[in-house]
């Protein structure tokens, strides 16, 4: 068997069938190059060509460029240039054919496989949802270096191919096709080929690409246009709001797309190439392709799951209707678990689904759900004020108020709901699991299912191990929180768990700039020039004062409760010094009237004026330091986590900060922070950090060792 | 220095609002400058044999204001062919800028009489139109943090806590001065008509200052940089300023400078010159400067440009009788009236850019011309000329009268 299969027809078309050998996917690794450039060696000797199909015998097209290649590119040089170039001269070569090449795309053609059927004259697509075509490269912090960049703007016009090509979407066909990214669609895969054929023999002349047409223009407008210039003036700005300078690869994508515009197609392509293989081996993309290509895939396939048979829960009941317990119900509902929701009042229960019916209503509005999903939707969940027959309910979730008398009774009254396969969680975001176990018969049975606010947007759940939780129950568990299609983060029982210990740490370090003496508008900013998504003072207002001067309370008492010392963030100590007079002050927070901020009636926020009485130190704090801080504060704290075993896997401390306490995602999270700014670097700044700001920052060198001694894996 | 720099004479078109329905619209760029090299030559009756160059700033030299404007109008303005002719740009300071390196030039004595100035057809060639990595490169604007210069004008005003109706009624007083100064014939001397090919005066004075306005109608004018801001670039800004919370958009077309169409022109010699060809020295050159400051907030280079130029010439502020600050935005002037220290009544005396307009490449020239015109009138000695520039530059220079 041939990576690319070669059949020459009556008519003088040849299919080239793409199938490359031992893999199951088609993709630009070091097999490709060679082999494309025996196609066109053929092709271009081949006498009576009439037109060429590309076509794939694997289920999807064409899966771009092998990342295990680009993830080990540590260095590029005139060697890397010469690889791409010559990966995209093939390409070149195909477009410059005499004859109609034609993209006969049965399957998903992304990245390096978009870009061969760019570089075709024609481009038929399956109409089949997963056929999505597109130039994802920026999600990995790549460019699309095979002319993706500079055939898409020449295709589609600057305007058009902007977002596609820096939001990286992946494109249905029926949309493509509107867009103009695909010029036909078929039914079925067995009519591409036939329609590929026809479309030949009816357009014999067609195989000159627009661009290499004498007087050819862009469409919407050339360099020169006034729309044109106007889109290149703005789109800078544009995307750095968006991306806060942290991300080199749409800035070169857009750098590109629009100086693409200004020379020659083949000038351009070599400028694409060189900005291409500058990327390669940054670390931004190093941490985009670890973390949300390789850990996402690791996350997903379950590789931090134990092994049995995939579990799925029928039934559930949450207790508890706030605005936690309505959230998690309205995340089984859409995903079609029948859900009860109860609480001790019947109009509290039905309150609950309300916000259900709220966040439908609002989909509608939106035009992404109609009035049957709606319906069906809210039938799933059923308010009630009573327990499930015993037996009855595989998954439970308390998510009762934060007070552990109150879980203990809770647990106790609803265990015998319980199917006998079923499991029982906890969404804590506090109170020790081992502890609330203790209320229930089976604690093997119990587990913490730590969700986050608002449920519906944060689309990932804290696993907490129980000591006597059973590798079973994480099992089902693991497979629930994927059933409803959330993000599963395993973690092991500690004070604060994972997520909330380092957002500890995130909203303290806000409040230790504070106590410094920089001034509170440059906190906000240096988290926002970290890639924070909210400042630690805004976040501080949201999640309310007096909400974290409660769970320090709590911990203080569980610690009276136990004798013990858990020495609960004991090193957030400028919380303590800000917010306990700011709340003696009545400023709580947002929902308290204001905190940090000051909001006025339509919700705007200023901050409040009194905080400079806090300060104490000079103010000169270099906003390097400022930004650094923020970054190396959590990334520490998640080290520990690593360190203590709270945290079992170097992807789980990544993907769970990023996606439940926002941390940058242009770091990959924070361990891969920590590699991506180098190890031995990493330490020395922390040294640093600690020497001029304090002890938080001091991290004993063997918990190092861990990232030392491997390179970063998947799980 | 080898020669004292004398000022013989300085020049400029009335402005008129640089859009379609601005009256020196169907005005070429050319004719704009061929008006005032007429008016020097004959009303010098001057030998232009003895003119060693002829710089002119323009700050869109492309399509009509393009390949060396200045050079192609000495020719059609019939002036001896050895003068030589460059158009110069050094943004929004180009026509000062010339005028100062015409004073460096003679002050140097190798060039003994040199005319500078500039103009702007900007209703014809509008601003950008030459396009520049500046903003239109994304890779360098990027990396250099390109804002449109109004949002540095904003930044300004939010950093120094100046309201809406602060600029605004800076904004009011410079089209009363303007207006005052206009309508009692003070720019007369300096102010050109631009005349047809039948002679007949297409534009005689100013027609951009708005005397009827007042603080209403400057109040109810949008902000011009509100949307490009949140676009984005108050993000960009407010990177480089952490301390500022939000950018307070206070600037509109009515306490900005005004989008004009017009031209100046300046003759600078050496004092032999002007003896062998008769001519009265009005003033000299004291001392020139240019620096450059922080480019996003752009505009904060007039002070350290000043306080350069008066340290070479070894004078403080308070032996400068006037102070003329580009009114390219309000808080440029108030910022550079902060810095300096300037009082009221000596800044800006007979209004400026955002009553009468600033043709990028023009203004330079114009201010000279009415700093030169006020002193005599005034009989003061010296004036202080400043302005911001893109890319934080700043330019300043000091003359005084004879």
């Amino acid at each position: 068997m041939e990576d690319f299969r070669y059949e020459k027809d009556a008519d003088g078309i040849v299919t080239i069938t793409m199938d490359m050998q031992g893999q199951g996917a088609n993709t630009m690794n070091a097999r490709f190059e060679p082999g494309m450039r025996d196609v066109c060696d053929k092709l271009e000797a081949e006498e009576g060509l009439t037109g060429v199909v590309f076509a794939s015998a694997k289920s999807t097209f064409f899966a771009g460029g092998d990342l295990h290649d680009i993830l080990a590119t540590k260095v590029v040089d005139e060697s890397t240039f010469a690889f791409i170039e010559a990966n995209k001269a093939t390409y070149r070569r195909l477009e410059k054919l005499p004859v109609p090449v034609v993209a006969a795309i049965n399957g998903a053609a992304l990245g390096g496989g978009y870009e061969l059927c760019l570089a075709c004259n024609r481009r038929i697509v399956v109409d089949d949802p997963k056929a999505v075509t597109g130039l994802p490269e920026v999600t990995l912090g790549l460019l699309p270096g095979a002319g993706g960049v500079v055939r898409l703007t020449a295709k589609l016009g600057l305007e058009t191919a902007l977002p596609l090509l820096l939001e990286g979407k992946q494109v249905p066909p029926q949309k493509a096709l509107k867009i103009g990214m695909v010029d036909d669609i078929v039914a079925t895969r067995d009519e591409l080929v036939p329609a590929a054929k026809a479309w030949i023999k009816a357009n014999p002349e067609d195989a000159v690409q627009p661009w290499d047409r004498k007087g050819f223009r862009y469409p919407g407008g050339d360099a020169v246009h006034p729309r044109i210039r106007q889109t290149a003036m703005g789109a800078s700005a544009m995307l750095y709001q968006k991306t806060r300078g942290l991300l080199p690869a749409p800035e070169k994508i857009l750098d590109v797309a629009v100086n693409s515009m200004r020379m020659t197609f083949d000038a351009a392509l070599r400028m694409e190439t060189r900005r291409f293989i500058g990327l390669m081996a940054t670390k931004e993309s190093k941490a985009a392709i670890s973390t949300f290509f390789f850990g996402m895939n690791a996350i997903k396939s379950g590789k931090v799951r134990p092994e049995g048979d995939r579990w799925k829960a029928t039934s559930a009941a949450v207790l508890g209707a706030g605005m936690m317990g309505s959230g998690i119900a309205y995340a089984h509902a859409k995903r079609g678990l029948k859900t009860m929701l109860k609480d001790t009042e019947m109009a509290n229960a039905e309150k609950g689904k309300g916000y259900s019916e709220k966040l439908c209503d609002k989909a509608i509005g939106r035009g992404r759900m109609d009035e049957d999903a709606k319906n069906a939707l809210l039938s799933q969940i059923e308010p009630v004020t009573e327990n499930a027959a015993p037996g009855s309910v595989d998954i439970v979730i308390e998510a009762v108020f934060e007070d552990i008398d109150l879980k203990d009774k809770v647990i106790a009254d609803t265990w015998p709901m319980l199917s006998e396969d079923g499991i029982y969680g906890s969404n804590t975001s506090t109170l020790p699991i081992s502890i609330l176990a203790e209320s229930c018969p089976e604690p093997e049975r119990f587990i913490g299912l730590h969700f986050f606010s608002p449920v519906d947007k944060m689309k990932v759940v804290e696993i907490i191990m129980g000591e006597k939780t059973s590798a079973d129950t994480l099992r089902k568990a693991y497979d629930y929180v994927q059933q409803i299609g959330y993000m599963p983060i395993v973690v092991n029982d500690s004070r604060g768990f994972f997520t909330s210990r380092v957002f500890g740490t995130f909203m303290d370090e806000g409040c230790q700039l504070l106590v410094d003496g920089l001034a509170p508008s440059a906190i906000e900013r240096a988290a926002w020039l970290a890639g924070m998504p909210v400042g630690p003072l805004q976040v501080f207002d949201e999640v309310s004062l007096i909400l974290g001067q409660k769970v320090r309370k709590t911990h203080k008492a569980l610690d009276e409760r136990l004798g013990v010392d858990s020495q609960f963030g004991h090193h957030n100590t400028a919380t303590v010094e800000v917010t306990d007079p700011m709340i003696e002050m009545g400023r709580g927070g947002r929902q308290y009237g204001g905190g940090f901020y000051d909001y006025d009636a339509e919700g705007t926020r200023r901050l409040w004026d009194g905080l400079a009485q806090f300060a104490r130190g000079n103010a000169e704090i270099p906003m390097e330091d400022a930004i650094d801080r923020i970054l190396y504060r959590q990334a520490i704290e998640t080290l520990r986590c690593l360190d203590e075993g709270v945290l079992n896997t170097e992807v789980e401390a990544n993907l769970g900060g990023i996606f439940a306490i926002g941390f940058p995602h242009h770091t990959g999270g924070a361990i891969q922070f920590i590699r991506g700014e180098g190890v031995e670097t990493f330490a020395a700044r922390a040294r640093e950090l600690a020497e001029k700001y304090g002890e938080r920052f001091a991290v004993p060198d063997e918990m190092y060792d861990r990232l030392r001694d491997t390179a970063a894996v998947a799980a | 220095m080898a020669e004292t720099a004398y000022i013989y004479d300085a020049i400029r078109t009335p402005r008129s609002k640089g859009k379609g329905d601005g009256t020196l619209h169907e005005v070429k760029p050319i004719h704009l400058v061929t008006t005032l090299l007429d008016e020097m030559r004959t009303r010098h009756d001057l030998d232009t044999a003895r003119v060693d160059d002829v710089m002119l700033g323009c700050v869109s030299p492309v399509m009509e204001q393009g390949a060396v404007l200045p050079k192609i109008a000495l020719q059609k303005a019939g002036w001896d062919e050895s003068v030589p002719g460059a158009q110069v740009n050094r943004f929004c300071a180009s026509g000062l800028d010339t005028f100062n390196t015409a004073a460096a030039k003679v002050a140097s004595g190798w060039e003994d009489l040199v005319c500078a100035g500039g103009f702007e057809s900007m209703s014809r060639v509008p601003m950008g139109a030459d396009g520049g990595p500046f903003a239109e490169d994304p890779e360098t604007a990027l990396d250099t943090g390109f804002v449109p210069q109004g949002i540095g004008a904003d930044l300004i005003a939010t950093i120094e806590g100046w309201s809406r109706d602060d600029v605004d009624a800076f904004a009011l007083e410079s089209q009363k001065r303007a207006a005052h100064a206009r309508d009692n014939g003070w720019f007369d001397r300096s102010v050109i008509p631009v005349r047809d090919e039948n002679g007949i005066v297409i534009l005689e004075k100013d027609d951009f200052i708005k005397p009827d306005t007042d603080m209403q109608k400057l109040g109810a004018l949008r902000a011009s940089f509100e949307q490009p801001g949140a676009m984005g670039f108050d993000a960009v800004a407010l990177a480089k300023y952490p301390m500022v919370e939000r950018i307070n958009h206070v600037h509109t077309p009515g306490n900005s400078s005004g989008i004009v169409d017009g031209a100046s022109l300046t003759m600078v010699g050496s004092e032999q010159a002007g003896k062998d060809l008769g001519l009265e020295p009005r003033g000299r050159v004291v001392s020139i400067a240019l620096t450059s400051t922080e480019p996003t907030i752009m505009l904060t280079g007039p002070g350290p440009a000043s306080k350069k130029a008066l340290a070479k010439a070894g004078l403080t502020i308070d032996d400068i009788d006037l102070v003329e600050i580009n009114e390219a935005f309000a808080s440029v002037a108030l910022r550079l009236q902060r810095d300096l220290d300037v009082p009221d009544e000596k800044l800006n005396v007979v209004g400026g850019a955002i009553a009468m307009g600033h043709p990028l490449g023009a203004t330079g020239g114009c201010l000279v011309s009415t700093m030169l015109d006020e002193l005599e009138r005034r009989k003061l000695k010296r004036a202080l000329i400043c302005m911001c520039v893109g890319g934080g530059m700043g330019i300043a220079s000091i003359i005084e009268r004879l």
